[in-house]
């Protein structure tokens, strides 16, 4: 089993590596703004445990899961906003 | 200070839109309210607009009411989302696609616009309906809004013309003399309106009013999901069943895209803890109707009580047996459609104001005449 | 969606340390265990990510590999009916699980308390635990300069990660009184095993600045963070950093108790000596029954484990344990109790709730918790208050409203799964 692989984030490649979390990976990759606000400012992860819902994300076209819950996984797609 | 000259007793949509028409109308009023503003009924309530067609004097308030809405709808706060998305009434079968149609033919010469659709055009207007439903019926002079903020706005502006609002108050009775107080005091009145909604049969006596528990869902955003107050045509069936309990597949569009998901009502049941049986009856139906609500994640549930009549028509005037306590109350499922009617019905008898119906419909009195 | 049923005669929710400590219990009185959580790893927040693991929690999560009669589902639970003794759990993939139950040990755990100032929402402020869980889960913080803020213990073990990851702490800006902090240290003396720790965490950060009586009056950036004004005393000044840890002691998660119909209160719910709330057959351990540290969890979780299995005599012999670590619990809320100047800092512009963007002026004049929700919808949003709520509750003194089902966002499809037709 590979201890690094690759997943897709809003269309470009980023090695990550095995037990990473989504939002992990994000912040790694240099991605602040994981979603917007009702009145448009952008938002990241706040609580890291499930709880605030401010990491959300579109995973493997799914809105709304949470970045910080979820472990990577070869080939993920992550779309931010 | 000297005694009010009105006390208004609820401060739900009802109680405020006649607390704002009363002060508007030159009384000096007072609102009391067990909790706090639209706390009861509308607090639960889907903040639906819509005309109704179950009897005449139903129509003739409901679309009064409608034409009041839209001139108090430039007036009022952004908070109040007032948004006019339309009814859509859904028609399943062949059955109810004739009863759209008797509803059109209702509408139509009254001057109320209504378009009935097919299977194709009810799919273009709301694409996640499931396939093979027979057609609809939409008023697109119906509309939504965000009722716990428009009673907000109404006391507020009644506040500016000297009115004065109690929360937090329980009223234990209404008397002549004014409201017996749960700590014993009696705050005295001119005139009293009992607009306490399912409560108010607690507080006057002739107050032929029960009860009718409904539950809601609201869904986390979903944008489009939804486009206007949806609702299936069973729904009359339903409703006006003798049943005690029955669900109907009604869902409505918040502003920012959360779906609001109804609706169901059980008769003369006062206890406000979520009912799972009757919920997940009510959530079913409501997938039968849209596959789709199936994947979209329920953020809250809640309950409430609507006041229901016998005829389902609003007591609105004089209570029996009181010589200075007035009703506005037994709304059932329209308090908030209504709310601008009930209102001017009410001023025209308290007040001697114009009002653009005739308010004889409407009279407590009428239920004794019947039964005599 | 694929709808799973289980069931279990002790069902316990968290696998956090007082999880844990129930389901190794109960199994070892020869109960059959079935314990829920969302399918992250064994050891909830505070043993979270496996590296770095010490021994006490070695102990306990070799005692649960090996225990017998033990399973798990991987499923969050969002939804309960007490009547029927029915969880509904739905998992990371959107399908649902029903679980029934005879015995119910809820170990939910607790959340970070945050408290609303100008510029907590920029990316890069992360709540101090938060911040940890993000490291465990692969957060990569070689060489970034973190600022530490808020109150409690837990900024020292947050500090303490991330030196060891090779981040660059600034400081630790703690809100409590150093008076007030020594009195607690000079009751850990009282529990050993506690004192070494934090004569150890102490060593290790020798060169962190750790200010008391300070905190971060103000988070600045435009679409991230850059720099955090402190106040110390009324002295102010501006650092720079990458990211600020922040979090004001935690709050236990009730929700799904309350839900339940137990009986809470505003320090947990709550329970009597053998873990027992007020409904029948439902029990409460570890954080969830009042915030006190993995030692208290442990202890209530093995109590709760023994009792619920119907070992009344080995629970009974845990009492002493227990109380030596509710007495540490009372010390620590007494240690860190969170100053009047806090509140100043969130203005009318300070955005409270952050799922629906409320701001502090939209509260002005609402009565209470709900007419807030109900005017502003503060609170209303997918979050469900659970970080307004906290906020609130220390800001205006309201106490959240009824639960009602779900617990968390669930699919309305997970809501009626468990229909009986």
């Amino acid at each position: 089993m590979d201890e690094r692989f690759e997943i897709r984030i809003d269309g470009r490649t980023y090695e990550v590596e095995r037990g990473t979390t989504v939002a992990a990976a994000l912040l790694n990759a240099g991605v602040t703004r994981f979603h917007d606000a009702p009145g448009g400012e952008p938002r990241a992860p706040l609580c890291g445990m499930g709880i605030c819902f401010e990491c959300m994300v579109r995973i493997n076209g799914e809105e709304g899961c949470l970045a910080c819950q979820t472990v990577c996984r070869r080939g993920m797609e992550v779309v931010t906003r | 200070m000297n005694a009010p000259d009105i006390i208004v007793v609820g401060a739900g949509i009802v109680g405020a839109a006649c607390a704002l028409e009363l002060a508007r109308g030159g009384a000096r009023v007072s609102v009391y309210d067990r909790g706090i503003v639209a706390g009861g009924a509308s607090a639960a309530g889907m903040g639906h607009v819509c005309v109704m067609d179950d009897s005449e004097a139903q129509f003739q308030l409901t679309r009064y009411s409608l034409e009041l809405w839209a001139e108090m709808s430039p007036e009022m706060p952004a908070a109040a989302e007032h948004v006019y998305c339309g009814t859509l009434w859904v028609a399943a079968d062949e059955e109810e696609m004739a009863e759209a149609r008797r509803k059109a033919e209702f509408y139509l010469p009254r001057g109320t616009p209504a378009e009935l659709l097919d299977e194709k055009q009810l799919a273009a207007a709301e694409p996640n309906l499931r396939k093979g439903l027979a057609g609809g019926l939409l008023l697109p002079a119906d509309s939504v809004l965000y009722q716990p903020a428009v009673a907000w706005w109404m006391l507020n502006e009644a506040k500016k013309l000297g009115a004065t609002v109690h929360v937090n108050q329980p009223v234990e009775s209404i008397e002549d003399d004014g409201l017996h107080m749960g700590d014993g005091t009696v705050v005295a009145a001119g005139r009293v309106v009992n607009a306490a909604g399912a409560w108010a049969a607690r507080l006057t006596r002739n107050t032929p009013v029960k009860p009718k528990k409904g539950h809601l869902m609201i869904t986390e955003r979903a944008a489009e999901f939804v486009r206007h107050e949806v609702i299936e045509l069973g729904y009359i069936k339903s409703a006006h069943s003798g049943a005690t309990e029955a669900v109907a597949f009604n869902v409505a569009p918040r502003p920012a895209g959360q779906v609001l998901i109804g609706s169901c009502r059980q008769l003369g049941v006062w206890d406000a803890a979520i009912d799972r049986k009757i919920l997940n009856k009510m959530l079913r139906r409501a997938i039968e109707y849209m596959p789709g609500l199936a994947g979209l994640r329920g953020i809250r549930s809640w309950t409430g009580f609507r006041a229901a009549t016998e005829d389902s028509l609003p007591l609105i005037g004089p209570c029996e047996g009181y010589e200075r306590v007035w009703l506005a109350t037994g709304h059932e499922g329209l308090g908030i459609t209504t709310a601008t009617g009930t209102a001017k019905v009410l001023a025209a008898q308290m007040l001697g104001r114009e009002c653009g119906i005739p308010v004889a419909p409407y009279l407590p009195s009428r239920r004794v005449a019947g039964h005599g | 969606m694929s709808h799973v049923k289980m069931q279990g005669s002790i069902v316990v929710v968290g696998v956090g340390p007082a999880g844990i400590a129930a389901a190794w219990a109960a199994a070892e009185a020869g109960g059959d265990v079935l314990m829920v959580d969302n399918g992250a790893a064994a050891g909830g927040q505070i043993w979270r990510g496996g590296k770095a693991l010490d021994r006490l929690s070695t102990k306990w999560l070799r005692r649960l590999e090996r225990a017998k009669g033990i399973r798990r589902v991987g499923a969050l639970v969002v939804s309960a009916e007490a009547d029927r003794k029915l969880l509904l759990a739905e998992t990371a993939e959107g399908g649902s699980v029903g679980v029934r139950y005879e015995k119910l040990i809820l170990a939910t755990g607790a959340r970070e308390r945050f408290l609303p100032f100008a510029g907590w929402t920029l990316p890069g402020v992360v709540g101090a635990g938060g911040l940890q869980a993000l490291v465990k889960s692969g957060l990569d913080v070689r060489g970034k300069r973190v600022v530490l803020a808020g109150s409690g213990p837990l900024l020292l073990a947050v500090a303490d990660l991330l030196r060891e990851r090779e981040a660059t702490v600034v400081l630790i800006a703690e809100q409590a009184r150093m008076a007030a902090i020594m009195r607690f240290g000079m009751k850990l003396a009282s529990a050993p095993a506690k004192l070494i720790q934090a004569v150890v965490l102490k060593a290790r950060l020798a060169t962190v600045p750790y200010l008391t009586g300070c905190w971060v009056e103000r988070a600045e950036g435009a679409e991230r963070l850059k720099s955090v004004m402190l106040n110390q005393g009324g002295r102010r000044w501006r650092v720079e950093c990458d990211y600020l840890g922040t979090g004001f002691g935690l709050i236990p998660n009730m929700e799904l108790a309350g839900l339940l119909g137990c009986e809470t209160g505003p320090g947990g719910v709550v329970v009597d000596a053998r873990q027992r709330t007020s409904v029948e057959g439902v029990y409460c351990a570890g954080e969830a029954a009042g915030i006190g540290g993995v030692d208290k969890s442990l202890a209530e979780g093995e109590i709760a484990g023994w009792a619920a299995a119907g070992q009344e005599d080995t629970a009974r012999a845990l009492e002493g344990v227990r109380a030596k670590q509710l007495g540490f619990a009372a010390a620590l809320g007494e240690a860190f109790g969170l100053r009047e100047e806090l509140k100043g800092l969130v203005t009318a512009e300070t955005v409270v709730c952050r799922c629906e963007d409320v701001r502090m002026g939209a509260l002005e004049g609402m009565e209470d918790w709900r007419e807030a929700k109900l005017q502003t919808r503060c609170g209303m949003g997918r979050c469900q208050g659970r970080v307004c709520g906290g906020a609130l509750e220390f800001l205006k003194g309201w106490t959240p409203a009824v639960v009602k089902p779900p617990v968390f966002p669930a699919r309305v499809a997970t809501m009626v799964a468990e229909d009986e037709v």
